[in-house]
């Protein structure tokens, strides 16, 4: 049971190609970490799997505990159990918290089966706690005038409400202070189970400080160049991108 | 990578978003006593002076207003052509069944007792009204205020019974606030009203519970034209909310009203509409409102349905500290236009409005905003916010701002602010990737726009926006 990418290959609409043939294997359980210079597609990667429709599918295919996922529309792949968590979340204005989640969660229900709301906002409630969220935050808009670091929380919120199979976290560190890092890593690690796998992409090597990876992929150039064990973070935090140069054949 | 501007709108999204307009898409045969034909003329007018047994003083009113009406052009020099699609000849200004209105809905005839029960109208009387007028084409079926009103001085009538009843106080308020020659609508409307309201709220006393009236077309080729004045005494206060629909026919039919309120020193009026025309009815009203003295006029008003909407509320603010307020919703979709504004006129000194516009623009419907905001030089002490935030759903989508803010003097303080957004492909990409389908999704974006704006509105109130609330609300319990 993975989340399996297999020679994954996207373009822009004007063709310019990002994904050049990625293949990466994420087993439930398994926690894997993509690092890589800005610009070597790790951010486009998460937005094929979740199926942005500004990207096409050249080539390869994804599929989710051996289902064919590129098939599916967002919101289905969301349902299969796909989680985004954006480097830059979108604001949704007017709509609260609360009625946003417990819209995605009442997305997942049959026809007719209704939330019930007593034990919905107990679950909120707890997961807010664990994330030291204020109870204010659930009557406010979605994202509208959240600091950088109350939109992670917000994301890793979402995450624990919804429960999904598969979590891929974009830059979740990024504009993130030491002591919020440390929160938004308690959620995370709260949520790692033999029935969920995870993959963090990151810049740097801090995060994996707090969230420790069984695996660590190196991307450049729309492709994975290098895969290893914790240790090949330490490596490249030492050694920095440049490194990569000799990795990538000219 | 730009951001693509357009997002297209499929069934599920159209449906999501469509309010639910089948509801008020059903009609009776006719069964009228009196109608006056097709076209208007002098002739046109006699004939409803002749049946509503109208006082000298008011068939002259008549008269003299068809003539302005006549004489005016139609203002296409500013507004949209479609008004000369309007044909006055095929029209039928006065239908009725020649009863008078009922004090029960027992006594109602059974075809207008459904229409309203299905529109469900007898329910909200019982469940938090203060007293209800239920106008069926020319005339009120059914008008009745709670006895206790009643006995404190509340006079809630239609206008017919109101000008005849209570001409000491109906006559010196009546087309001062909008004079016949407002415009062309309004002159036509002073030609030709029957039915809408007569209100008078004693002094100091407030109502607890709104008072509500229902506008129902039921005939084809005809056209509505009811004549509402409202008088609140000193210290008192009164909610009134309205509702319209009619069924959907084949060709056009006309909607044409002059509201008039007048809140004397200290007093507050709120009026509410929920206008759920059927995309063919041309809804053309003129509203105003006068406050004295520490009075209040606020306009809350949503209109979601018609093919054309002109409809521009104002408060005439004429005595110091004077309160004028018009908070306003429109959705205009296919085939439609919501050319809707607010007018406030600022006629004393240290006087107050305040202006808050939300319109959605869908598919190829186009949304127009018309404000005017006028302080003389000589006031002191002004102020006036205006806020106006369209959003639009497809690139067919058109909106305009025509904002005119004539600020005399420097002792004021005035603000304006006008907002377009879309929702954004980024937007509904968060909330599918939450599982979210793209109709839904859509339908929180546009629920979320106008939130703030709705919980203006009694929640109680009418079948249409619940559904928009509902839509949003869907689960805001704690």
């Amino acid at each position: 049971m993975s989340l399996s990418i297999q020679d994954l290959k996207a373009s822009l609409e004007d063709g310019t190609e990002i994904l050049k043939g990625v293949s990466l294997d994420i087993p439930k359980g398994e926690v894997h970490a993509i690092m890589g210079p800005n610009g070597s597609g790790k951010s486009t990667l998460s937005k094929v799997i979740a199926g942005h429709e500004s990207y096409e599918v050249t080539g390869g295919n994804v599929t989710l505990d051996g289902e064919d996922i590129l098939d599916m529309g967002i919101d289905e792949r969301s349902r299969a159990g796909i989680f985004l968590a954006f480097q830059y979340p979108a604001e949704v204005p007017g709509v609260s918290n609360a009625n946003f989640i417990r819209a995605a969660l009442q997305a997942r229900l049959a026809e007719g089966e209704e939330i019930d709301a007593v034990a919905y906002y107990k679950d909120l409630y707890d997961k807010m706690d664990l994330l030291e969220m204020d109870r204010k935050f659930t009557a406010r808009a979605v994202n509208e005038g959240f600091s950088g670091g109350e939109k992670k929380r917000n994301e890793i919120l979402q995450m624990l409400m919804l429960e999904p199979k598969y979590c891929i976290m974009d830059e979740t560190d990024s504009g993130l202070d030491i002591d919020a890092l440390k929160v938004v890593a308690k959620g995370v690690n709260a949520m790692r189970s033999p029935d969920r796998g995870f993959l963090l992409i990151t810049h740097y090597q801090r995060l994996l400080d707090y969230i420790k990876p069984d695996h660590v992929h190196v991307m450049a150039d729309g492709k994975i160049v290098k895969s290893g064990g914790p240790e090949l973070a330490l490596e490249l935090e030492e050694k920095g991108y440049d490194f990569l140069k000799e990795l990538v054949p000219a | 990578m730009p951001e693509e501007a357009t997002v297209t709108v499929d069934q599920e999204t159209q449906d999501a978003i469509n309010i639910d307009r089948s509801k008020g898409d059903f009609r009776f045969p006719e069964r009228n006593k009196y109608d006056a034909g097709r076209g208007l003329t002098e002739k046109t007018i006699d004939y409803i002076s002749d049946v509503k047994q109208d006082p000298d003083w008011v068939r002259e009113f008549r008269h003299r207003a068809l003539k302005t009406f006549l004489d005016k052009p139609m203002p296409t020099n500013w507004a949209t052509e479609d008004l000369n699609n309007i044909d006055f000849d095929i029209i039928r200004y006065y239908l009725s069944d020649g009863e008078r209105p009922k004090r029960s809905w027992d006594e109602v005839p059974a075809d207008v007792l459904e229409t309203f029960e299905r529109l469900g109208i007898p329910e909200q009387e019982r469940a938090f009204l203060a007293g209800v007028e239920a106008q069926f084409d020319s005339e009120a079926a059914y008008s009745n205020v709670k006895e206790d009103l009643s006995k404190q001085g509340v006079i809630f009538v239609n206008s017919t019974e109101g000008l005849k009843e209570h001409e000491e106080i109906f006559r010196p308020w009546f087309g001062k606030v909008i004079p016949t020659g407002d415009n062309k609508f309004s002159a036509l409307n002073s030609a030709v009203f029957s039915g809408g309201s007569f209100i008078y709220i004693p002094k100091g006393l407030k109502l607890k519970q709104p008072l509500q009236a229902y506008f129902r077309i039921n005939s084809e080729n005809f056209g509505q034209f009811e004549r509402t004045l409202i008088i609140a005494d000193e210290g008192s206060e009164v909610m009134y909310m309205e509702g319209c629909t009619a069924p959907k026919f084949e060709t056009a039919t006309l909607h044409s009203a002059v509201v008039e309120l007048v809140a004397l020193k200290g007093a507050k009026i709120q009026y509410v509409t929920v206008q759920n025309w059927s995309s063919n009815v041309y809804n053309l009203v003129t509203k105003r409102g006068l406050a004295m003295e520490d009075a209040e006029v606020r306009w809350i008003d949503c209109n979601i349905g018609s093919r054309l909407t002109m409809k521009y509320p104002g408060v005439i603010m004429k005595g110091e500290r004077a309160r004028g307020e018009v908070i306003s919703i429109a959705l205009a979709n296919d085939g439609q236009h919501q050319d809707t504004g607010a007018k406030m006129i600022h006629a004393a000194n240290n006087t107050t409005s305040n202006v808050v516009s939300k319109s959605i623009s869908v598919g190829e419907g186009r949304s127009t905003y018309r404000g005017q905001v006028h302080i003389p030089k000589h006031l002191k002490g002004c102020k006036n916010n205006t806020e106006c935030d369209a959003l639009l759903i497809n690139s067919n989508s058109r909106t305009d701002t025509y904002p005119a803010i004539s600020v005399r003097g420097n002792q004021h303080a005035t603000q304006h602010e006008a907002s377009v957004s879309q929702v954004s492909e980024e937007m509904l990409f968060y909330m599918q990737q939450r599982g979210i389908d793209e109709g839904h999704a859509m339908s929180l974006a546009v629920n979320g726009f106008i939130n703030d704006l709705v919980r203006e509105f009694p929640m109680e109130y009418s079948v249409e926006l619940k559904r928009l609330i509902d839509l949003e609300m869907e689960g805001s319990v704690g």
